[in-house]
């Protein structure tokens, strides 16, 4: 099995700090990891290659730093990693983000399957996977909580779709946007991460797709989506009303009338 | 009204129903086609004809135009089928607008659309205006809901998927009239999937509870959310959860609360031993009463609640059961 992990590196959520009066992201203020749900794939991924055999490569579009998530990848077992990176590609929405992605997908192989995360908690928008699908021509099931069974010529999913579970089977070639369901991420070892140290990040620039994409099809040129403008709403500062450990019994007393004038009680 | 250029909803048909979403995308379509002089349509793309009497409530709720295209394949989520059904029909040319509800299988589906019909996609908005310029104006949640975005799309049709509960539904006018077209189309099959089957409805749906009563890894075992059952009947409410707890495998994924999980805004949002992480507070923070039972003071889901009890939920659930249940 051939599979393709797409990787993003985002800024760590916990630690960024939002300025509402400025209406600014301090990106400073946080480092940067591996988006959450990717390693979600990344894990689907080396299993199914430690079951079946073949090979996991990870890509990533991004600035050079990204290469130390490309890095995080090869130590959690990816065996080859690629950096897109140019200045070309800056600015991109999802649309040109996912043309190249695709792009570089079909230089670098003939992939049976692509695994996504089901979003990045940065963008947040959940189309890269989709749309790389379409670029590709293929067809992808998305919100995948579950691998059910795999084999060398198919692959069965659970899925959450209309209200309702769904187990899909496919062929190949196939993307999949994973949930954090799926799996729990093992840590990598002292000895992977030793590994990975001589895994070579190899970088693909603009030339690498040129053939397939035009410059105006990539980064900010060829997004039709941009952001205007950014707001920081004010966080809700709700008036909390605080009872002690010791004023327990009034609470439950107020909370009986307030429960009663929301017309919430019980009939 | 022919000449006029469109504002297309594309609607989920799905358990038996036009999903609510529709109804409040009617809504603020409507206000925005007012606006941008343009005319509502729905297009619904289903496996069975749907009764006149459903597809009327369309335009009783706003729609100028819907088309119901029928095709037997239809009768499960298959993005790619639908994808090249939708491509096929639509006639892009006089499209100035897509809406498409953000769920799951909205923001499945939409995504492919609009790469194939290269133009700009926004992804769950929770706003939307028209701007000076006559263009749209996308507003949405990024950063795991930190920040609120304005996004626009210099490609026609501008297309955004929009959160589900954002907006209300459209008031029903039974004096409305509009033109409602069912095609029978045919679609080669999709040679890729082999197999697909429903295996379980989500019984659970936390989002259109008035109250929810939630529990975190405060609560220990999955019996003892028999005792927060039993609290939410007496407000014939539902029972959620956080992750923990979902990640313990004590209760069902449908039922997480927040971020990764469903969204909900009660009248009244309870909340167990939960410690108010950001991707817990994102998908209950908007709820109109919020009451936090916590042992430690320090938690900060007490800064977002209205009424923070400090305490142990053990003492305090049985005591709230004997006290609020009518005997
Ligand atoms: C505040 C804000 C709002 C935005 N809103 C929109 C919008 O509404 N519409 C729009 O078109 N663009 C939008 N963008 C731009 C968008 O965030 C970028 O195009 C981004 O590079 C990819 O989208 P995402 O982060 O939403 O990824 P998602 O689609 O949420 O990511 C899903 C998965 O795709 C893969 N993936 C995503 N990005 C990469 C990458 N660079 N390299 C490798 N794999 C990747 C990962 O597996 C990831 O888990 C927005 C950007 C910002 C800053
Ligand atoms: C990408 C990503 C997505 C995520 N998505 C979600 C999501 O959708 N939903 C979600 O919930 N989390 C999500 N999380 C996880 C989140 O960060 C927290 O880990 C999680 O919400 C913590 O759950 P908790 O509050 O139940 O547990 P804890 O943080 O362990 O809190 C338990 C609380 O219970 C209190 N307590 C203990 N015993 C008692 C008692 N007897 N009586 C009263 N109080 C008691 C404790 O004081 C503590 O405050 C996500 C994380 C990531 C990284």
């Amino acid at each position: 099995m051939q599979i393709l992990v797409l990787i993003k590196q985002v800024p760590e959520m916990e630690k960024v700090q939002f300025d509402a009066e400025k209406g600014r992201i301090d990106r400073k203020s946080a480092g940067v990891e591996v988006n959450p749900f990717d390693l979600n794939a990344l894990e689907a991924a080396v299993k199914i290659r430690e079951k079946l055999g073949g090979s996991v490569t990870a890509l990533t579009m991004g600035p050079k730093r990204a290469e130390s998530a490309l890095k995080e990848a090869a130590a959690r077992g990816a065996d080859r990693v690629f950096l897109l990176t140019d200045k070309n590609f800056a600015g991109a929405d999802t649309i040109s983000t996912s043309a190249v992605l695709s792009a570089a997908a079909r230089k670098l192989g003939d992939f049976d399957l692509i695994i996504a995360g089901e979003m990045s908690v940065d963008g947040d928008t959940a189309q890269v996977g989709p749309q790389t699908a379409q670029f590709l021509e293929i067809n992808h099931a998305a919100y995948v909580s579950e691998i059910t069974s795999v084999s060398e010529n198919e692959i069965t999913v659970n899925t959450s779709l209309w209200e309702a579970n769904y187990s899909k089977t496919f062929n190949y070639p196939l993307l999949l946007t994973v949930t954090k369901d799926l799996n729990s991420p093992r840590l990598p070892s002292f000895k992977d991460k030793m590994k990975a140290r001589k895994i070579e990040v190899e970088k693909l620039d603009y030339e690498a797709v040129k053939n397939q994409l035009q410059v105006k099809e990539v980064g900010f040129k060829g997004s039709p989506t941009w952001v205007e403008n950014i707001v920081v709403p004010q966080k809700i500062e709700r008036e909390t009303k605080v009872y002690n450990k010791n004023e327990t019994e009034k609470a439950i007393a107020d909370l009986k009338e307030i429960l009663a004038a929301k017309n919430l009680m019980e009939a | 009204m022919a000449d006029k250029n469109k504002l297309l909803i594309i609607a989920e048909y799905s358990q038996n129903r036009i999903h609510p979403v529709v109804f409040e995308l009617l809504n603020k379509g409507r206000k925005l086609a007012d606006k941008a002089d343009l005319s509502l349509s729905v297009l619904i793309a289903a496996a069975d004809n749907i009764e006149n009497k459903e597809l009327n409530e369309l335009i009783y709720h706003g729609a100028d135009e819907v088309q119901l295209i029928v095709n037997k394949n239809f009768s499960y989520p298959d993005e790619y089928l639908f994808k090249k059904a939708i491509l096929n029909f639509l006639d892009s040319k006089q499209l100035e607008i897509i809406l498409i509800g953000a769920t799951h299988f909205g923001r499945s589906l939409a995504p492919g659309l609009a790469a194939a019909m290269k133009t700009g996609l926004t992804a769950d908005c929770t706003e939307l205006e028209i701007a000076e310029d006559g263009s749209l104006l996308q507003i949405r949640p990024a950063f795991s809901e930190n920040i609120l975005a304005h996004i626009k799309s210099n490609t026609r049709p501008q297309m955004a998927t929009v959160r589900y509960q954002e907006f209300t539904r459209a008031v029903r006018d039974e004096s409305r009239k509009g033109k409602i077209s069912i095609e029978k189309i045919t679609l080669k099959e999709n040679k890729s999937l082999k197999k697909v089957e429903k295996i379980s409805d989500q019984k659970i749906n936390i989002t259109e509870a008035e109250v929810v009563v939630a529990g975190g890894s405060g609560v220990k075992t999955r019996e003892d959310f028999k005792m927060l059952q039993e609290l939410a009947d007496i407000f014939n409410g539902v029972v959620a959860v956080s992750r923990d707890i979902v990640d313990k495998g004590l209760m069902p994924r449908e039922s997480q609360v927040g971020y990764s999980g469903q969204r909900v805004k009660p009248k009244l949002y309870f909340a167990f031993g939960i410690s108010g992480a950001p991707q817990h507070l994102a998908g209950m923070k908007e709820s109109e009463t919020i009451i936090a039972v916590n042992t430690d003071p320090s938690a900060p889901i007490f800064k977002a609640a209205d009424y923070a009890i400090e305490g142990d939920l053990y003492e305090i659930i049985p005591e709230m059961i004997k006290k609020y249940k009518k005997s």
